[in-house]
């Protein structure tokens, strides 16, 4: 072990390039002991910690870190169970950077402390060393339904479950999760994590009824009159994928990035032919848009044997959305990045699979007032790409059903539903939080606001009685 | 988990299943599928709903096996369960009362646009059924088809039962002969309701079909299912999967149906070695 830095992050260990991009195991692979308490050790312990304040759910940053210092590792851990159901989720997939991390101190003059990561140690700590199921205050009689078991309604359900509530969590695809099932894939976030995250959430009680989508099989208005319902959160998340609308993208071979990410992660088809769903990549595959899923989606389609998976952006490198920590793995793994690119259509072969895309190169203009540099079009800089495979990966709407199907619920131009601070609807009882009522945004604000549309539905359900 | 109470072979190669899903049948309408995973590595696909029953808690679904899932589905016996049913899923059949309506099926089709040509005829139709299949072996609900027909044609490609011939080509015939319909109403293969469409296009007859992509989540969030309807981009699974005929882009809709054909048959020919050896 090198000479101990306090300016420097003890890096994280992570899965060799030449293994990792040939299996779908986690590429980080988190601290061991030693590390997470050397990491600890570089915490100031401010008196005023800005760290906290980076925190979507305002974790004790400090207080956890000082106990993991001090060996006990099990009072770290409920420490920040206060205020994270979902901890060992959240130490891999938080954006970190721009959140607690960024805040921190220490990363004035150097490298930030690294509190994902040892979040992250403590809860897989915990996992190994038994997860203790805290006491459920007595049965209150009433019955909550959770439509949605995305981090939003696992942590509505979770919260709600210890204060004596019966919860019910319907979600309409065949396992739990949300994004954490369908969407992250295995190498950075492993089901058996989230695995073990939900049957937390069922150690307390909750009751998670799987492939049962409502609007269809049941309305809200009929979970509220007929199925004895006193309350109702919504946390649905996004849903349907925006394509670009341009010439050929109905072409086979053009998936938006949810078709194939789902068919890679929830459906498993990396292991076809044992599993039963295929998937199709070529050699050439171009990935539309820079975020965390194109990130994801690139680095799937690698793994899945393509020989080059470029992620094709409109803007700059500066401009990416996607997690630096996740660029830079891409980038290691042979992602090659087309900036300044925007694809304007596709040409196919005589069986309808894509084999070309037709791109612009884009310059950036001056900022405008809002300080944002638009890209826009050079002119007859028009050039072709050889692709087998492209995904767009360049945002999805909120899943529309419940504001379709529930009458008198407020909804916005967007599609997203409305609610006041307290995550109220325009319907008595009726809450919602997380993507569907933000867009798209990151794991732990769907959490947080879980968490205060607990807090909301508990006292509005005592309030009643 | 969802037991299945009845199991029939109808025709070659089509099975009709009968299965215990008290919730679905309750909310069934016609027009609407589930999709179904026959088990823990199974894939998702669809199934359109050919009966329901409210009292007995049950659904029927008609399918004829093609590739891995169909064939997994159809080694399933009774009171052996599937996995997992989602459903029901789509928007249901617009049905009021058109006048005089004209329902095609054609192959396994035909057990899909059985509770349609029910709910037409209960809704105060008059209606004209014209099913179809390669050989007269094929045909299947024929009774059921009959007895909410008040007229009724069979068609068989190679003329072993009724007309030899298309199921288009006997709605042709009969629009000829001056037959007036104020609806039409196409289900089976994607090529037999193209024909469909292009008999009824010239003489304007408002004609609906039911469509069946490639589906995925068949919940609207993955795009799979996405079809071309008036030029614009439709995902059959939320906005279907009933369409304006004469809109749709079959052409796009029959490729995009086989953009994982060589995948399906290696697949195919996996599990049956496996089965092969398994048997050994
Ligand atoms: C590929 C990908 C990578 C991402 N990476 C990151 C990351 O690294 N870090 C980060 O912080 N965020 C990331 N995000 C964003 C993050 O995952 C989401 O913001 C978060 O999951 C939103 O949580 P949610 O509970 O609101 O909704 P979701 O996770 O979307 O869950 C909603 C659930 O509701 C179900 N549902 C929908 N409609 C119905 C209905 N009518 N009836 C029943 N059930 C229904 C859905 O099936 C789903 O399971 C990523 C997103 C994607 C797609
Ligand atoms: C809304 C809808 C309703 C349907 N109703 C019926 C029905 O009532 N009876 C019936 O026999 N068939 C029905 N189908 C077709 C049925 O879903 C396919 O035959 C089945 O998925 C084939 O799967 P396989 O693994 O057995 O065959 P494969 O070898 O995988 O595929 C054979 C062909 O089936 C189609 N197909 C494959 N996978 C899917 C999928 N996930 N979704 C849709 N199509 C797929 C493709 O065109 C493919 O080339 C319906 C399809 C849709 C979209
Ligand atoms: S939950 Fe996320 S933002 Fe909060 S401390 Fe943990 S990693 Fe940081
Ligand atoms: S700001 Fe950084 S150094 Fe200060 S308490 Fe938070 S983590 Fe520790
Ligand atoms: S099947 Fe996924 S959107 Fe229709």
């Amino acid at each position: 072990m090198s000479k101990w830095d306090r300016l420097k992050a003890v890096p994280m260990p992570k899965q060799p390039i030449h293994i990792r991009i040939r299996n779908f195991d986690e590429v980080a692979l988190g601290y061991n002991e030693e590390q997470a308490l050397m990491e600890a050790e570089r915490c100031l312990q401010c008196a005023n910690p800005q760290c906290v304040l980076g925190c979507p759910v305002e974790i004790d940053i400090p207080g956890f870190i000082k106990l993991l210092r001090d060996g006990n590792f099990r009072e770290a851990i409920l420490k920040i169970k206060e205020k994270n159901n979902l901890p060992a989720i959240c130490g891999r997939v938080c954006p970190q950077e721009d959140q607690c991390q960024k805040n921190c101190l220490l990363s004035k003059r150097g490298d930030p402390v690294q509190i994902g990561r040892l979040e992250r140690f403590l809860a897989d700590w915990e996992r190994e060393h038994g997860v203790e199921i805290p006491e459920k205050l007595p049965s209150t009689g009433k019955r909550i339904a959770v439509i949605g078991a995305g981090p939003a309604g696992l942590t509505a359900a979770g919260d709600l479950a210890k204060l004596g509530h019966e919860i019910v969590i319907f979600e309409s695809l065949h396992e739990p999760g949300g994004v954490l099932t369908y969407g992250i894939p295995e190498f950075r976030l492993p089901k058996r994590i989230v695995q073990a995250e939900i049957n937390y959430i069922e150690k307390l009680g909750v009751v998670i009824k799987t492939d049962t989508l409502i609007g269809r099989l049941y309305t809200i208005p009929e979970l509220l009159r007929d199925e004895d319902f006193d309350a109702v959160f919504i946390g649905t998340g996004a849903g349907p994928p925006i394509f670009m609308g341009i010439r050929g993208e109905n072409l086979s071979g053009i998936y938006s990035a949810n078709e194939f990410l789902i068919r890679v992660n929830l459906m498993r088809s990396y292991l076809f032919p044992k599993w039963d769903t295929p998937i199709k990549v070529g050699d050439k595959v171009a990935v539309i848009g820079a975020g965390n899923v194109a990130m994801d989606a690139s680095r799937c389609a690698l793994r899945l044997g393509a020989k080059e998976a470029h992620v094709v952006y409109r803007r700059s490198r500066a401009e990416m959305p996607a997690r630096k920590e996740e660029v830079e793995n891409a980038e290691e793994e042979g992602v090659i990045f087309d900036f300044l690119t925007l694809p304007i259509a596709y040409y196919g072969d005589e069986k309808g699979w894509v084999k070309r895309m037709e791109c612009v190169k884009m310059q950036l203009s001056e900022p405008d007032e809002s300080g944002r540099r638009r890209p826009a079009p050079i002119k007859g800089s028009n050039f072709f790409m050889d692709i087998d495979t492209s995904i767009v990966a360049i945002g999805r709407r909120p899943n529309p059903l419940i504001q379709q199907t529930t009458p008198g619920l407020k909804v916005a131009e967007d599609g997203t539903i409305i609610v006041d601070e307290k995550m109220r609807t325009s319907i008595d009882g009726v809450y919602a939080g997380g993507d569907i009522v933000t867009g798209e945004a990151t794991v732990i604000s769907a959490m947080g606001a879980g968490k205060k549309a607990a807090k909301s539905i508990h006292e509005y359900l005592t309030k009643k009685i | 988990m969802y037991k299945i109470v009845e199991k029939r072979e109808i025709a070659p190669r089509i099975k009709l299943l009968k299965v215990f899903a008290s919730e679905i049948a309750k909310k069934a309408q016609p027009g609407q599928f589930v999709i179904l995973r026959v088990d823990e590595r199974g894939e998702r696909f669809p199934l359109t709903l050919a009966d329901w029953n409210k009292e007995d808690g049950t659904i029927t679904l008609v399918f004829l096996e093609v590739g891995v899932s169909t064939r997994k589905l159809g080694e399933l016996g009774k009171n052996e369960v599937i996995l997992d049913i989602l459903g029901p899923l789509g928007n249901p059949t617009e049905v009021r009362n058109y006048g005089v309506v004209c329902v095609v099926g054609g192959g396994v089709g035909i057990a899909a646009a059985y509770p349609v040509a029910r709910a037409l005829k209960e809704a105060g139709n008059k209606v004209v059924s014209i099913i179809g299949a390669r050989t007269a072996e094929l045909l299947i609900f024929e009774e059921e088809m009959m007895m909410f027909s008040d007229e009724f044609y069979v068609s068989t490609d190679d003329g072993t039962k009724g007309y030899k011939g298309f199921v288009s080509d006997v709605l042709k015939i009969l629009i000829q002969k001056g037959h007036r319909f104020d609806l039409i109403y196409a289900v089976g293969p994607a090529v037999m309701m193209r024909a469909v469409a292009e008999v009824t296009r010239p003489c304007k007859v408002k004609t609906v079909v039911s469509l069946n992509p490639i589906m995925v989540d068949a919940m609207g969030m993955c795009g799979a299912c996405r079809v071309t309807v008036g030029g614009k981009t439709r995902f059959a699974c939320v906005d279907g999967p009933e369409f304006d005929a004469h809109d749709v882009d079959f052409g796009e809709l029959i490729r995009r149906q086989m953009a994982f054909l060589s995948e399906e048959k290696m697949a195919l020919e996996c599990w049956e070695a496996n089965k092969r050896s398994k048997e050994a």
